[in-house]
């Protein structure tokens, strides 16, 4: 099928050699980066892990989002996300190869990666991310490439996929939940040890995600001749909606915790990123613009003749995603390293390399996402017509 | 098939300065220090050994800036700890804060005159159970027999997980090669010791509690510079001198109530005639 991906039009190879131009800008920053060492980006011995580590987090929730169409469409033979389902799930792949790219760029000796299944640690949440994350990666590409291919010769999928398909089900939600343990195991870091820190990584990730889908699919039915079904983009919008009133409600949860017990250990990092600590606010514009997105985006989702329309849920998704991309991507991480261990603050702001780079994983990402639809699309209109 | 001695001679020479004369022959070229694996190792003859190591800080004895500088030299000196400027790419083994940064959560709204300002001194604690070593997906970072928290710098991968993980700030990164030289072309080890080996870029480095001494019979060599002040034992030996202190003496460790139970005590002070 991978055929499908080396024929297009001119839009199609503009975009595919914007995004080659993109990754070969990051590929020279990371040279940059390798030679000097990640001394070249923001970070620092009190902010130990930045934006790679946090882009990785919001990325790990967007793979496992894709479970939100494959869940209702095979437990509950939900038929109108048929055509969307492959969509999620190639998404997911696009997501998972970030995920690792963003590890892989974050490491101080990339050569030595290996390492971690040299010498398996189970006492390591590490150790299980990456099984985790590998094993999610596997099992999309099977599922995904398998169900294609079956469509595309107008034959039901093999019986051998369906415990796959229920397996990975099962899989999406733990790939984020061992990823906020990450976080939430660690002693002293007060913002990250949160037994809450999970379910709103998943709720997180089920409203961005799916947010992202709405988007892809809009943006997929204005460019080609496939169209996605506006009922499936709608059950999207409902479902993006649920997940980001969850999402805001846990924030709520860690806030009254702080605030009403009035530990100040608690409520440091949450003052630091909406207030400013000690004269130290670089993130407070920031984190105030993922505030009012969240606002602005529910406003719009929760009114059905709003949402109905779907030039405004176009709008709301990129509220919600942007908003959540903020908090996760960026918040989430710096706020925990702030105040450090001795409760000083030391502020984190990505630089110019470190920018290039993460853009550069971003447009590997997109590259792989560009490709695997262009083939889904091209075996769906071939199908149809 | 036979071979005379010439050739015999020839394929041993060549095979002998590729395999063993080939490793010294290399080494000697890029020699710079010395090579981890020839660290003399703990449990070796002479060498001295201890159920858990542990150490006390006595603040009484520390009376001025020099007492202070004297110590932290010793050890950033002998290991070829590398002085970066850049407060954010700090490599530190043993240093100092004040009171409220070294104890947070112990500070109170009044407090004993002086104590505000005191330089205490922090090293990594040799956790009884350290998060460190459980967070690490390599075991780049293990707690050997004796209590020491170890670190592999071959093996570490510069994941960072376990400064994440250490709630006592005690890891260092490093963020540039210190092997390196800054923009005045000063080496970021000042003066290098060639008994020690120096690290690479990308990984993570910390106090040994100076395993490479132990091995030796030796001190930690902090605590010997320290005319007393930092007092170093077996925690496991009811007889040893830190237990008498510990019996003794009121102290307190940092961050108690994270249950990591930190191998460092320290004696605030303020009753210096004890």
């Amino acid at each position: 099928m991978f055929e499908k991906a080396l024929t297009g039009s001119k839009r199609y190879w503009i975009w595919i050699f914007v995004l080659l131009a993109v990754i070969g800008a990051g590929f020279l920053a990371y040279l940059k980066q390798y030679e000097y060492g990640l001394g070249l980006t923001g970070m620092s011995r009190d902010v130990s892990w930045g934006f790679y580590i946090g882009q990785f987090t919001f990325m790990v929730g967007i793979a496992a989002s894709g479970v939100m169409l494959v869940l209702p469409y095979y437990l509950h033979h939900y038929k109108k996300f048929g055509r969307l389902v492959i969509l999620g799930e190639f998404l997911a792949i696009s997501a998972v190869i970030m995920c690792m790219l963003f590890i892989f760029v974050d490491l101080g000796q990339p050569k030595r990666v290996m390492n971690v299944m040299l010498h398996p640690t189970l006492n390591s949440v590490m150790f299980w991310d990456m099984v985790v994350l590998m094993g999610y990666l596997v099992l999309n590409v099977i599922i995904g490439w398998t169900v294609l291919g079956s469509e595309r010769k107008g034959t039901p999928p093999p019986g051998w996929i369906k415990p796959l398909i229920y397996l990975s089900i099962a899989w999406a939600p733990s790939i984020h939940t061992v990823t906020a343990f990450l976080y939430a195991g660690l002693p002293g870091r007060h913002f990250w040890l949160s037994a809450i820190m999970a379910a709103r990584f998943l709720s997180s990730a089920f409203a961005s995600g799916p947010a992202l889908l709405i988007i892809l699919a809009l943006i997929i039915r204005k460019l080609t001749k496939f169209d996605p079904g506006k009922e499936a983009i709608q059950s999207l919008g409902k479902i993006v909606t649920y997940f980001m009133l969850t999402s805001v409600f846990f924030l709520g949860l860690e806030f009254f915790t702080a605030f009403y017990s009035n530990i100040p250990s608690h409520m440091a990092s949450f003052k630091y990123l909406y207030a400013g600590l000690d004269g130290h606010n670089q993130l407070v514009p920031l984190m105030w613009i993922s505030t009012i997105l969240a606002v602005v985006s529910i406003v719009l989702l929760i009114n059905p003749k709003f949402r109905e329309n779907e030039k405004i849920l176009a709008l709301a998704s990129v509220a919600v995603f942007f908003s959540l991309w903020i908090d996760k991507g960026f918040g989430l991480v710096i706020g925990g390293f702030i105040p450090n261990m001795f409760e000083g603050v030391t502020e984190y702001w990505p630089t110019q390399p470190e920018m290039m780079i993460s853009m550069g994983v971003w447009a590997i990402g997109l590259l792989v996402l560009t490709v695997l639809y262009k083939i889904a699309i091209t075996v769906k209109e071939e199908v149809e017509l | 098939m036979s071979i005379d001695r010439r050739v015999f001679l020839k394929i041993a020479g060549i095979t002998t300065a590729f395999g063993l004369g080939g490793s010294t022959l290399i080494n000697g070229l890029k020699k710079r220090g010395l090579e981890a694996s020839e660290l003399p190792f703990a449990g070796k003859q002479g060498g001295l050994t201890a159920k858990r190591w542990g150490m006390v800080v006595d603040m009484s004895r520390f009376r001025n800036e020099h007492d202070i500088q004297r110590v932290i030299d010793a050890c950033h000196n002998i290991h070829n700890v590398p002085f970066f400027k850049n407060p954010k790419h700090e490599v530190k083994w043993i240093w100092t804060d004040t009171f409220n940064h070294t104890f947070p959560g112990m500070e109170s709204e009044f407090m004993m005159e002086g104590l505000e300002e005191m330089p205490f001194l922090m090293l990594c604690n040799h956790c009884k159970e350290p998060a460190c070593v459980r967070v690490c997906p390599t075991q780049a970072t293990f707690k050997r027999k004796d209590g020491i928290v170890m670190m592999d710098m071959h093996r570490c991968i510069g994941c960072r997980f376990c400064m994440a993980a250490c709630p006592f700030g005690a890891r260092s990164f490093n963020w540039r090669d210190p092997r390196g030289k800054d923009e005045d072309g000063r080496p970021f080890i000042r003066k290098l010791n060639p008994e020690y080996p120096t690290r690479m870029k990308g990984v993570v480095e910390k106090c040994t509690f100076c395993t490479e001494r132990l091995a030796k019979g030796l001190q930690p060599a902090c605590a010997e510079k320290s005319n007393g002040g930092l007092v170093f034992g077996d925690l496991e030996d009811p007889d040893s001198e830190l237990r008498e202190i510990l019996r003794t003496r009121y102290t307190v460790r940092r961050k108690q109530e994270l249950g990591t139970q930190p191998s460092v005590y320290y004696v605030i002070g303020g009753n210096d005639d004890v």
